[in-house]
């Protein structure tokens, strides 16, 4: 993987946001991002086919059959082939793999791949009903206004009735101000322009059931967010037929997938089985162990979602999460560091987009190219790993990368 | 009665105006809300939208839709609840359209009096004209056989006297709502000598349902929030007059609206607010309250002149700002009028002539809605206050008299028993009008 690009991630807490001015669409996103990686990959003739990952763009824009936009970013791509590819918020990671497959059978050595979502069309408590279709339709009319805060603030409840309050809701105010401050250094990033002083403050700030959930506050949620990224998928063959030098790029160690059934519950809300699974699957097809992990990209589409990563990859145990980042060991000076680029809540969560935003920070990191973000990368610790989720632990993909050699 | 079979059937008069519309809206919420409880499944409730202008009751139905619509969207998290029952309604946006619907079903709008005779509760938001209110008033008792309760929004005219002259027998009690009444917390709770208790408690429940802050004022002509508005406006005009013996007058009424917002912290200007509320309305008001103060003069010269030459102020139906004394572009002032030449003299051409007169601005100066929300507004107020104390420039002096002035009639007015605390008028301030600070403080001892 090379040549990722992404584009801001706009919503609220970018200064040029206004919800009331126009705002680029999909199809100024899609060429934006496009556009960026052409450029870095010697243009369209390069490209072999391109994979779009959206969520549901059918009803946040009215558009649908996204792949036709591929033309669009360049008149070089008329007539190849692209697919779109979906998987509610793991489209982007689902949309990778479909590249990597196609790269792996040999039927492409190029394949751009292009996350996107604008989801600023509509009003929050509408975008909701949207989003709620990453979940099983029959539970919608018993569910929460804002369905998915109310999936995972259920999530938090239980955790927090299983291990007490306090620190639960200290991890997830930890993990806000862990995110913004991350955010802060990358230029793209929604919370960029974020100045808040006592971010720990509003991190704790006490649930609202009236007019929100009843264990989540709104900065335990990540963003509303318009946005997309793109990155190359290339063959060995690929990289030298375009001249790009294999360090530049990442490469690809591990692939773990894993889906579970929409239409049942978890079986302990404390545990995010499926993430764990393809964690394991990932690993294991990578053959490396937790400890090798330099940083990690994880879908923290809630605060309580991050802290449940950390026990399901591994690194603290179940109920220890809390503990594991109180500790400062996901900082970005800490043992690893995760979402290093602000993750959802702090970088942004165009939903199709992000699981391709997450293969480009470890890019940029595992590559040296994180600008203001960049942590170290040692020999001993040289691996990266992603985690994007759809829905709520449904549809996952887990990749593990490293530098190319 | 109970409070669910009280508002069971309401009117607003007055409803297309800009109270009336706000209670029609408040009250027909808190109408469908009740319709939504399960003991209520199937019960009619109506509430009757009363005004003189048919077209009017045409932008009302569209300004209660999309207020409604805004409620709902605020509220969806409780709604979806009241509508679980209902299979058909999933998405918040089915919820919302119901709800919607719902509120637009109870209100009935129309240009006459006869709905009214069977209502249990009237709102009167109609011209603030003593004589036309006991006319109508009178006129509903007497053909209305529900003996229904009356809650006036009159912002000036004693309720005592409302009450005894359309003979209601105490069932009357003043329901003061500030401007935009949707928005501004506040609402001055008057009662007349022989208000029932049973009112007042209806009153304080209907009140608390929609989340108001009370403040009881006692039955005194223009009670706290005009009594303190008024003196306030009559301070401001009468330094823009003397200030006018040396710059034009338009250059005047600028310096002091600026200094009433900015150097006060204040959310607008005493003239833009003069304007907001209606240069007309302000001078009514004015002489309503006017006879029963003895022992001073609250009139303007000033505003006289303005309504002669047909300056009136007051906003348009869609809730913007039509010129008044200031000349508006986007909500901003952008021009002041000038009585000698019956035009608006721009503000771009005085500005910095009149600006360098007031003097450099204290530095800690911060507009007031950086200051209003901020949690450290204590501070900031302190900082700003104790500059603009030892700052001799005339824009300081100006702000200095003008929060002294402010104070004093404050404490005037609960010398005189028209508020029963100071605590009281500073609430009205805050919660009314938005201010920043309620104007009995100690910023400038």
């Amino acid at each position: 993987m090379v040549a990722g690009y992404n584009t801001v991630s706009l919503g609220t807490g970018r200064k040029e946001f206004h919800p009331k001015k126009p705002r680029p669409g999909l199809d100024d996103y899609i060429k934006e991002a496009g556009q960026g990686v052409l450029q870095q990959i010697g243009g369209a003739k390069n490209v072999d086919e391109a994979v779009f990952g959206n969520f549901i763009g059918a009803r946040f824009n009215r558009q649908a059959n996204l792949a036709a936009f591929m033309p669009f970013i360049d008149e070089g791509l008329r007539y190849k082939p692209a697919v779109r590819v979906e998987g509610a918020c793991a489209s982007g990671a689902l949309a990778l793999v479909t590249g990597i497959r196609s790269v792996l059978a040999e039927t492409a050595e190029v394949v751009l791949v292009l996350g996107v979502e604008v989801q600023n069309s509509v009003k929050a408590i509408y975008g909701a009903d949207i989003l709620a279709a990453a979940g099983w339709a029959n539970e919608r009319k018993d569910g929460h206004a804002y369905y998915f805060p109310g999936k995972f603030s259920d999530r938090a409840k239980a955790y927090q009735e299983k291990f007490g309050d306090e620190k639960p809701r200290e991890a997830m105010a930890q993990w806000f101000v862990n995110a913004i401050e991350n955010a802060r250094l990358c230029p793209t990033a929604q919370e960029h322009h974020n100045n808040t002083e006592d971010l720990w403050a509003l991190g704790m700030m006490k649930p609202n059931p009236r007019g929100f959930v009843s264990s989540l506050n709104v900065f335990d949620c990540s963003k509303v967010s318009d946005g997309a990224s793109a990155i190359a998928v290339i063959s060995e063959e690929g990289l030298k037929r375009i001249g790009i030098p294999k360090s530049e790029a990442i490469e690809i160690m591990g692939i773990g997938q894993a889906e579970d059934d929409i239409t049942q519950p978890p079986d302990d809300p404390t545990i995010l089985a499926t993430t764990r699974e393809a964690v394991k699957k990932a690993m294991e097809s990578a053959g490396i162990t937790k400890d090798q992990l330099g940083t990690v990209e994880c879908h923290d589409c809630f605060t309580i979602a991050g802290i449940m990563a950390t026990e399901a990859i591994g690194f603290a145990p179940h109920g220890g999460g809390a503990e594991f980042i109180l500790e400062g060991n996901t900082r970005r000076d800490g043992k690893v560091p995760f979402n290093t680029t602000g993750g959802l809540v702090g970088w942004g969560h165009p939903t199709g987009a992000t699981g391709v935003h997450q293969a480009i920070t470890i890019w940029e990191q595992l590559t040296g190219r994180a600008g203001d973000s960049q942590i170290p990368i040692t020999s001993e610790r040289p691996y990266g790993l992603s985690i994007n989720m759809g829905g709520d632990d449904k549809s996952l993909v887990s990749i593990v990368y490293k530098r190319a050699e | 009665m109970n409070y669910t079979e009280r508002l069971s059937n309401v009117t607003v008069l007055g409803a297309a105006g800009k109270m009336g519309s706000g209670i029609l809206l408040l009250t027909a919420q808190e109408m469908a809300d009740l319709s939504l409880k399960p003991e209520n499944k199937g019960k009619v409730f109506v509430i009757n939208a009363i005004d003189v202008s048919s077209e009017a009751l045409v932008g009302l139905m569209r300004y209660i839709r999309v207020q409604a619509v805004k409620a709902a969207e605020k509220k969806t998290v409780q709604l979806r609840t009241a509508y679980a029952d209902r299979p058909d309604l999933i998405d918040n946006s089915d919820i919302i359209q119901q709800y919607v619907e719902d509120v637009m079903l109870i209100i009935r709008p129309s240009i006459y009096l006869e709905p009214t005779y069977g209502s249990t509760l009237v709102f009167e938001a109609i011209k603030e004209d003593p004589e036309l209110k006991v006319k109508i008033l009178s006129q509903i008792d007497q053909n209305n056989p529900k003996k229904p309760w009356y809650f006036t929004n009159t912002s000036s005219i004693p309720i005592t006297q409302l009450d005894e002259k359309a003979n209601l027998g105490g069932r009357i009690i003043g329901f003061h709502f500030y401007n935009p009444p949707a928005v501004q917390k506040l609402v001055e709770l008057i009662k007349s000598d022989h208000t029932l208790p049973e009112v007042e408690e209806f009153a304080l429940q209907y009140a608390k349902n929609l989340r108001k802050v009370i403040v009881p004022s006692a039955d005194f002509a223009g009670f706290v929030g005009n009594g303190h508005f008024m003196r306030d406006a009559i301070h401001g005009i009468s330094e823009a007059t003397m200030l006018a013996k040396e710059v034009s007058l338009p250059g005047a009424i600028y310096m002091v609206n600026k200094v009433s917002q900015e150097y006060l912290v204040r959310p607008m200007g005493i003239f833009q607010l003069i304007d907001y509320v209606g240069v007309d309305v302000c001078q009514y008001i004015m002489s309503v309250m006017n006879p029963y103060l003895p022992d001073e003069d609250l009139h303007s010269d000033l505003l006289d002149r303005m309504i002669d030459l047909g300056v009136k102020g007051g906003q348009n139906s869609d809730g913007s700002q039509k010129d008044g004394i200031l000349k508006y572009d986007k909500g901003r002032p952008v021009g002041v009028f000038n009585p000698d030449t019956k035009q608006y003299d721009m503000i771009a051409d005085f500005q910095t002539a009149c600006d360098d007169m007031l003097g450099v601005l204290p530095s800690s100066l911060q507009p007031w809605k950086s200051v209003a929300f901020s949690p450290k507004k204590e501070n900031l107020l302190q900082a700003i206050f104790d500059e603009e104390k030892v700052m001799n420039t005339l824009g300081a002096e100006l702000a200095r008299k003008y929060a002294k002035r402010s104070k004093e009639i404050g404490l005037k007015l609960v010398a005189d028993h028209v508020a029963f605390s100071e605590k009281d008028v500073n609430t009205v301030l805050l919660t009314g009008f938005f201010h920043a600070y309620g104007p009995i403080n100690n910023y400038l001892d």
